[in-house]
């Protein structure tokens, strides 16, 4: 064997360098391929399922009707009133802070009674859907702020979110959709 | 000049050599948290834009289930009505216990309560195929159900 001076062993080494090159060139590859995506939406609880599903609309005081029709206007315990005026009417009714006889008689009483049509478009039921929930979110936070001083979130201490879900429950009632006509 | 030592002929190169290490540890770490979608959308989606928004925690506890309508391209084959998509396939409401079980055989028991079913609903479509989606998993018992939403920027 012929003897290798410190030069030549040096010069057998394969160069690395260009490894990183390659590892970073499928690193760019994943990173602009990852999309992280974050998933949200409504949260909603379906009621069980009743074989005889009766829809029963009681015209009682406590009631908060909505309705939707085909055409996507709302009818609001037989008022016609525009999306964007639900959430003020609906907190009103709810909190009922003037204790006025047409509306709930207390939180824990309300009920929301939702109904649409077959041809409401799914755009118009989330938009009224997400204003009684933003209606009720509002009336908790104000309910958090007025007893623990702090606001209404997903985090806070468990007890505090039950006492206030208690105190205003969520209840919204969705009868079967009327049908006139379906594009 | 005054400063230069000898040190002899080889160059005093910083090693390179761990840097591909370095990267290929990226490279994994990109590679495991990437979560390719399963599913190819056949149908146009198009989430609203609504305020009141959940965040959805843990993908292995959702199932997700599209209705839109087709994509162009499969106008001729399937019409241009809003259509369900379950997995990466058209089907029909009957389709749902069957698609709901598969997921859930995939889930721990003890966690069956927690299975989320996402539907990712195109705005322009009518409610009447989305409550017979609704009426159908609340059949199966799962109740849980988010409507898939944008943030609406006030």
């Amino acid at each position: 064997m012929a003897k290798s001076t410190a030069r030549q062993r040096l010069r057998n080494e394969i160069n690395a360098g260009s490894m990183a090159d390659i590892a970073f060139l499928l690193l760019i590859f994943f990173l602009v391929t990852t999309t992280i995506v974050e998933d949200t939406g409504v949260q909603v609880k379906l009621p069980p399922w009743t074989p005889d599903d009766t829809s029963i609309i009681m015209s009682s005081r406590n009631v908060f009707s909505v309705l939707v029709n085909a055409d996507d206007e709302l009818l609001v315990r037989g008022n016609a009133i525009s999306v964007d005026e639900l959430k003020d009417y609906a907190k009103e009714f709810i909190a009922n802070p003037t204790a006025n006889p047409e509306f709930a008689k207390k939180p824990t009483n309300a009920i929301i009674s939702l109904q649409n049509d077959r041809a409401t478009s799914y755009n118009q039921y989330l938009a009224v859907y997400n204003e009684l929930k933003a209606a009720y979110n509002e009336l908790w936070d104000e309910s958090a702020q007025r007893n623990y001083g702090i606001s209404y979130s997903e985090d806070m201490p468990i007890a505090m979110k039950k006492a206030i879900r208690a105190e205003i429950p969520l209840v919204i009632s969705e009868a079967d959709p009327f049908q006139y006509n379906e594009h | 000049m005054a400063f230069t030592k000898k040190r002899g002929n080889t160059s005093p190169e910083v090693s390179t050599a761990s840097l591909p290490d370095i990267i290929f540890m990226l490279l994994f770490f990109f590679m495991v948290t990437t979560v390719l979608r399963d599913a190819e959308l056949k149908v146009k989606v198009q989430t609203p834009k609504v305020t009141e928004l959940t965040k959805l925690e843990e993908k292995s506890l959702v199932n997700y289930l599209y209705i839109g309508r087709p994509l162009e391209r499969y106008h001729d084959l399937y019409g241009t009505k809003p259509r369900l998509q379950l997995g990466d396939k058209f089907s029909s409401v009957k389709d749902i216990p069957l698609f709901l079980e598969k997921h859930k055989i995939k889930v721990p028991e003890n966690r069956h309560g927690q299975i989320t079913s996402s539907l990712r609903v195109d705005g322009d479509v009518t409610m009447g195929v989305v409550q017979d989606v609704k009426t159908e998993l609340r059949k199966s018992n799962q109740l849980k159900v988010n409507y898939s939403a944008k943030k609406r920027e006030d």
